[in-house]
């Protein structure tokens, strides 16, 4: 059984109808062939029409979608020989963050991502992806050593956000996030984030600062939760608060890639096949890989030291600002 | 001793106290006469609770006496996302102006500390809980780089909420800014000394406040990363008692000194010379 977020019902529902008849015609002496046809193009305009006017809330769902390919899915995808380096050296191996080095079109990289995992076992065992100093400190160490071995560094980021934890406190959860943002200024290789899935706030950002930002088609990349905005907003327990008031609160926030691309955070948005990344894990992969090799190939042909003044300028420019106050 | 200061704390009955004379101690509860209060810093003479002081206040307790030359005192946000939430983001700037008499939840300038010269930013919980939206970002990223061309340090004092929701993405990215100034700044050999005063968390934490390369805090001031209620909702735990307060980052390692308010400006200064004097002949 496919699972279906809710505003795909129109959708599953037909397709459900066409598995029926499909069924029900199944060695009767009717041909319904072209009742099919007609029901499954049907079925595929009015997918095109919900994934074309999709709101921030229902990217947001979709983001989050336990389907769509996670960091460990296109590794396996679009790339080959993926050893996997585990641990910080300082206190543990957090799995919320796997990393490592493996071929890309047959080039030497370091690839580093937040991971959610699938399975219920598997996503307890990876904190839903929230990751802990030490997932933070690892990544760290992993691009420290792309630096030294002159690969460049490629980052998935799909996480709700960094755990909020007691362990995470005592182990310096900020001075973690912001020694990455603080190294990965100086980290003399290319490095291009993408967002795969869901940007949760500065979890998100420990593993973003990079010479190109790309963001997946559904992706939303945000510095709070819709949900976690939403009882700002309306001063309430989420146990009060519902998708009307996640709606207005997701518009709000501006955070779909979309938008992003509006506010001119992300390089470059990746389009996902008809119905969103988890329909077709293949087709999505062929897609990234397409949009990474553009990317690699242009960083890689510039000098180290421009790059770092590049990247430095980038994000020294970010800032919604007038000399002039009005009040 | 004891007996004395409760008798002259102790508000005489049916005599109409005018609004404001006295203060509760929001630690001890202790009602504390509110020029006794100001004369020892905003520090509870009882219980030694630092009470948050504005960045003025902060300013002149740091600065040598009218060294302070601010910069980028007018800079403003221009709204990124048309932000309202029950007031539109523009009204609730110009409130917070109103009721603060600052333009914005940072103050930056040059100025002198015991002569030394020193690029400070000091951070205002009272302007919109000293969240860091594009202006902080861009005043500390300015002092940076100023300190950084000039090579004297730099010296932040931070109080705040975290990222300016109100600024969606751009107040995050403010985050990466201020490290990005940072890494530039730490190519010289000037300090940047960063002061953690109550509470600073979230994107504060996570970027400049903890990045200096002496962390000093105030006695109790809350710091962390996530806020504790978030942190109990996950965990549903209770937390330990002195959880994410400055005595707790201290024992873990994460700050190097606890420094009381009255110290703090001599403390600077010593530590300025030990870090930036020159071998002398
Ligand atoms: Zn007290």
């Amino acid at each position: 059984m496919r699972y279906y977020l809710d505003f795909e019902k129109p959708v599953a529902d037909l397709e459900n109808k066409i598995e029926e008849l499909k069924h029900l015609a199944r060695g009767k002496d009717v041909d319904i062939t072209s009742e099919i046809k007609k029901l499954e193009k049907k079925a595929l305009t009015l997918r095109a029409d919900i994934f074309s006017k999709l709101t921030p809330w229902q990217k947001t769902l979709l983001s989050r979608h336990s389907e769509r390919p996670h960091t460990s899915d296109y590794i396996k995808l679009i790339m080959e020989d993926f050893i996997e380096l585990h641990g910080d050296r300082k206190f543990s191996d957090d799995s919320a963050i796997i990393g490592g080095f493996a071929r890309f079109q047959g080039m030497p990289v370091a690839v580093i991502g937040h991971e959610k995992g699938r399975s219920t076992k598997e996503r307890i065992e990876r904190n839903f992806g929230q990751a802990n100093p030490e997932g933070y400190r690892k990544a760290l160490r992993i691009m420290k050593l792309a630096e030294r071995f002159g690969k460049p560094i490629i980052t998935l980021i799909d996480t709700p956000g960094a755990y909020p934890g007691i362990g995470a406190e005592e182990r310096g959860q900020s001075e973690a996030i912001a020694n990455n943002l603080f190294e990965m200024f100086r980290l003399s290789t290319p490095i291009i984030s993408v967002v795969i899935g869901e940007g949760g706030s500065g979890g998100a950002l420990a593993l973003s600062i990079g010479d190109r930002l790309l963001m997946m088609e559904h992706s939303v990349y945000s510095v709070i939760s819709p949900e976690g905005c939403a009882a700002i907003l309306w001063k309430k327990d989420n146990a009060e608060l519902g998708q009307k008031e996640y709606e207005t609160a997701s518009e709000a926030l501006k955070i779909t890639a979309q938008d992003l691309y509006e506010l001119g955070i992300n390089d470059e948005i990746i389009t996902e096949p008809l119905g969103g990344a988890h329909n077709d894990h293949q087709e999505t992969a062929k897609m990234l890989k397409k949009a990474l090799e553009t990317h690699i190939a242009e960083l890689t042909e510039t000098p180290l030291d421009s790059l770092l003044k590049k990247r430095y300028n980038k994000f020294r420019g970010i800032g919604a600002l007038q000399e002039q106050a009005a009040y | 001793m004891a007996w004395f200061k409760k008798e002259k704390s102790t508000i005489p009955k049916k005599v109409k106290v005018p609004e404001g004379l006295w203060v509760k101690c929001n630690s001890c509860k202790e009602i504390i006469y509110r020029k006794e209060l100001d004369k020892n810093l905003k520090v509870c003479p009882k219980c030694n609770y630092h009470f948050r002081i504005s960045a003025k206040e902060r300013i002149s307790l740091l600065a040598d006496e009218g060294s302070f030359n601010e910069i980028g005192e007018n800079l403003a946000s221009s709204d990124p996302l048309n932000f309202k939430d029950q007031i539109p983001y523009k009204q609730r700037l110009s409130e917070s102006f109103s009721k603060t008499n600052i333009r914005e939840a940072a103050i930056a300038g040059n100025t002198l500390i015991g002569g030394n010269p020193v690029m400070l930013v000091v951070l205002d919980f009272a302007f919109m809980g000293g969240s860091m939206g594009s202006v902080v970002g861009e005043k500390f990223a300015i002092a940076a780089e100023m300190a950084g061309e000039k090579e004297i340090p730099l010296l932040s004092v931070a109080s705040s909420g975290g990222a300016r929701m109100q600024e969606g993405i751009v107040s995050l990215m403010q985050m990466a800014k201020t490290s990005a100034a940072i890494s530039k700044f730490k190519e010289k050999s000037a300090p940047y000394i960063s002061i953690l005063a109550d509470p600073t968390f979230g994107g504060v934490s996570a970027s400049f406040a903890m990045l200096g390369d002496i962390i000093f805090a105030e006695p109790k001031s809350l710091i962390g990363f996530a806020g504790a209620r978030v942190i109990e909702q996950t965990i549903k735990q209770q937390l330990p008692e002195n959880f994410q307060t400055a005595e707790f980052l201290l024992e873990h390692g994460m700050i190097d000194m606890i420094v009381n308010r009255k110290d703090l400006r001599q403390t600077i200064i010593r530590l300025l010379f030990l870090t930036t004097h020159v071998k002398s002949a």
